[in-house]
């Protein structure tokens, strides 16, 4: 990060979609995420780009917009950076305008608009390999003398096509401060601009700017008024005065700023673009059939379901190779330690057997966000959200909820984030408290463990798919009600308008697909070297301890007779219950009993509260603590499907029943276990209140539920 | 002149009028959705609702409950401005 006096400021601002984080990617060297579908960004990001002659300015990479009437927060984000309004921060000196070339009259509905606020400016007409395709010449030149003298190039972000152009003519920018020319405003409109300009001015005693007069005089919302400190008191009349002037002038006030930067702007582009011969491309064509009446629903379903199959059947040999490492790594390890049993335990038990199991997993993290990179970067991502919006709005939140939701399925953090582009506060909140709902990544491993270990062995690996599915859908069944609750009864949300462009289609792109897997598996590993270790250690250390010698005696006194195996086995089991482990998970059972969970799932479930992943490794390392340096991955399986209640009126029937086994994923489907998660929900929400609302409502029902599962299904079977 | 939530999928129609008090509205004018232009109903959601439009070479999805604000003219001589397909 630059300092504000270090240099010069760029900012990177235009319509959602159009490459402006793939530019920022190519003109800086990061590697911001992108995705074909608009509002991928919603916050600013900055970084340092070369100009090619070694001058370095900071860039600033925004969320995307269509007008400078900013609804929503995220593009509130734009107008801030614009006005450099956020406290420490500067005014951009140049502003690199991001254009689709396939769209250039509504992009450059949005350059007009800034072209009001004076600002030298390029403008960039990206994706120039697909206006190709199409056939489309536009005359650069033309356009760039049409608008003023201001530079324009095209480039193709992501082919890294024109990207020297690119720096080349933020250089000259930033050099001879061109700025584009503006509209004519027609002598009404421009004299009720100035008056309330001018009123503006004398209320707030702050310089109030042309773009600024703008929004007071055209913008319903308040924001920009607020900004300034303009109250309604003041401004009532005065703008009630303009806009009735604007009104006799022919214009509706709420529509003249369109319809004359709209007349501007075909005058400018006449003759700029000239179509040839191109394909049209495939899009119609495949919304024919992906938004199809009746196919469209079930090539969703099928989509998913084909997902979820494939993860297992794709997987499977990579994670057996990971297990086999990992068996590996425990049988060279284990043996050397055997003078120091505590040394052993903890390595072979707590580490590899904690650690391992939850590494197992990657191959499936891997193909998981294969599909969802493949979702987000082909275009269906829009599609999906209009198929769904139906079943949305009538629970009272839009399509807009829904890439939140479905991005949900990765990682809720992201995806709270995101809820940003929602423009109504209320709307934004419900959708935020739902987005947890989602069955995220980080549920995968349990339910791919419980399903393996139980499902698939037991009914086949038909059902294994349709658990997992099935387990997907849980969250989602749960949120729409609590939406609808939410939404209708306690926040009491208006109906929300739902306009949202769908982007054309395109090959995934290899690079990019291949950068989200890549960016998660680092995210997975890193988190089983630092969360999962710290919090496996610590189970492994509490279940191991205390070890007193008395406890070996005393059973080998009690059974004389016995085999050395069997004992030792006995000895083992002795210590882990006596542990404080045991105990602690002894004292707690019974909060989980109606659950059917016994003192070892207990307490994976309590180590889980900051990351659910742990109860991977926690089931690890609590039944293999005292399993003994022997004890490979499919032992982990087979102990924990030999694991027998010891005692009270279920004892000797499995612990792992088919009830059980559904109650803990359910479980884990509905319970609130994510730190950073309710973290970011107080951030986004503006305080605890919801986060804390969200934590108690999750795991209670997540309780009864799992309790409801449990008794059902332990009656039926 | 039709309500845009009455054309069938197909159809094309010339926006009359809208309301630019409506926030919705608004957010379309700046998409360029201007009285005057051309605009085809490419199709409904499956369940009926929303519904996908196309005007000046984008598609964009709306609210039927939205689209009855939008009066649009289907007797004019439209098809000729045909937005080209992205
Ligand atoms: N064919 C082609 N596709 C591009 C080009 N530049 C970007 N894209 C694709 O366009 C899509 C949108 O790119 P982003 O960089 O995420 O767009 P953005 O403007 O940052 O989008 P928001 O953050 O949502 O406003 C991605 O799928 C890119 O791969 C280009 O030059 N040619
Ligand atoms: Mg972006």
């Amino acid at each position: 990060m630059s300092t504000p006096e270090a240099g010069l400021l760029v900012a990177l601002v235009g319509n959602p979609n159009t490459g402006k984080s793939t530019l920022f990617n190519a003109l800086t060297g990061l590697r911001q995420r992108v995705g074909n579908y608009p509002g991928v960004t919603v916050a600013r990001k900055s970084g340092t780009c070369d100009l090619g002659d070694g001058q370095k300015v900071e860039l600033v990479d925004l969320p995307g917009l269509y007008s400078l009437a900013a609804a929503s927060p995220d593009e509130q984000v734009v107008i801030d950076a614009l006005s450099g309004n956020i406290a420490g921060d500067r005014r951009p000196d140049a502003v690199v305008l991001v254009v689709d070339a396939t769209n250039l009259l509504r992009n450059l509905f949005l350059a007009s608009q800034v072209a009001e606020l004076g600002r030298p400016v390029v403008i960039v007409l990206n994706q120039a390999d697909v206006a190709k395709e199409q056939g489309l010449r536009i005359d650069t030149e033309l356009l760039s003398r049409r608008l003023g003298g201001v530079p324009v190039v095209l480039s193709s972000a992501w082919k890294g096509e024109g990207i020297l152009d690119v720096r080349r003519a933020i250089a000259a920018a930033l050099d001879q401060k061109a700025v584009l020319k503006r509209v004519n405003w027609p002598a009404d409109i421009a004299g009720a601009l100035a008056a309330v300009g001018k009123a503006a001015t004398a209320d707030t005693g702050k310089q109030v700017s042309v773009a600024d007069a703008q929004r007071l005089l055209f913008d319903t919302n308040p924001s920009t008024a607020e900004r300034l400190g303009w109250t309604v008191a003041q401004r009532e009349s005065t703008l009630r005065s303009a806009r009735d002037r604007v009104r006799y002038s022919g214009y509706n006030p709420m529509a003249a700023e369109p319809l004359v930067h709209y007349a501007h702007l075909r005058v400018v582009l006449e003759g700029v673009v000239t179509e040839g011969l191109g394909k049209a491309g495939q899009t119609a064509a495949v919304d024919r059939l992906l938004l199809h009446r009746f196919l469209g629903p079930f090539l969703f379903l099928g989509i998913m379901l084909g997902f979820f199959a494939s993860v297992f059947w794709l997987a499977k040999f990579p994670m057996d190779w990971i297990q086999a490492g990992v068996d590996w790594t425990k049988a060279v390890v284990a043996p050397q330690l055997d003078a120091y049993p505590m040394l052993q335990s903890l390595l072979a038990d707590g580490i590899i057997g904690g650690v391992g199991a939850f590494l197992v997993f990657l191959p499936q993290i891997l193909i998981l966000f294969l599909f969802i990179g493949i979702l987000e970067d082909s275009g269906y991502m829009a599609r999906a959200a209009f198929i769904m919006d139906r079943l949305f709005s009538w629970c009272g939140l839009n399509g807009k909820s829904f890439v939140p939701m479905l991005s949900g399925f990765a990682c809720a953090i992201p995806s709270l984030l995101s809820t940003r582009t929602i423009e109504d506060p209320k709307a934004r909140l419900a959708t935020a408290f739902v987005v947890p709902f989602m069955s995220c990544s980080a549920r995968f491993p349990i339910y791919a463990l419980m399903c393996a270990a139980f499902i698939g062995p037991l009914y086949g690996p038909g059902w294994e798919s349709l658990v997992m599915v099935g387990m997907h859908c849980v969250g989602l069944l749960f949120a729409v009600p609590t939406a609808f609750v939410l939404t209708r009864l306690v926040l009491k949300v208006k109906p929300q308008p739902f306009v949202l462009e769908l982007p054309r289609y395109q090959m995934p792109k290899p690079r990019d697909v291949v950068w989200r897997m890549w960016q998660n598996a680092a995210e997975f590993v890193s988190k089983a070297g630092t969360v999962i270790f710290a919090i496996t250690i610590i189970v492994w250390a509490l279940s191991y301890f205390p070890r007193d010698a008395s406890v070996a005696e005393r059973i080998k006194a009690a059974n004389p007779t016995a085999a050395e195996e069997v004992v030792k086995a006995k000895v083992q089991a002795a210590y882990v219950e006596q542990s404080y482990m045991g105990r602690f998970g002894k004292a707690v059972q019974p909060v989980f009993d109606p659950l059917g969970f016994d003192w070892k799932i207990t307490v994976g479930v309590l180590a889980s509260f900051p990351a659910r992943e742990v109860i991977v490794s926690t089931l690890g390392v609590t039944y293999s603590v005292g399993e003994g340096a022997e004890a490979d991955s499919q032992q982990l399986r087979k102990a924990m499907q030999d694991a027998k209640w010891s005692e009270g009126p279920r004892a000797g029937s499995p612990i792992f029943s088919l009830a059980a086994v559904l109650a803990l994923m359910v479980f884990f489907a509905l319970c609130s276990q994510c730190g950073p998660t309710i973290a970011t929900l107080a951030q986004e929400t503006g305080g605890w209140k919801w986060a804390a609302g969200s934590f108690l409502y999750m795991t209670t029902l997540a309780w009864i539920v799992a309790m409801l599962v449990y008794q059902g299904v332990s009656r039926l079977t | 002149m039709t309500p845009l939530s009455q054309l069938l999928p197909g159809q094309f129609g010339k926006l009359a009028s809208l309301n630019p008090e409506r926030g919705v509205d608004q957010r379309l004018m700046a998409l360029g959705l201007l009285p005057g232009m051309v605009l085809k109903l490419i199709r409904k959601a499956p369940l009926g609702d929303p519904l996908a439009i196309e005007f000046g070479g984008q598609v964009v999805s709306l609210r039927l409950a939205e689209a009855e604000n939008l009066i649009v003219d289907v007797s004019a001589d439209c098809p000729i401005q045909r937005p080209r397909q992205p």
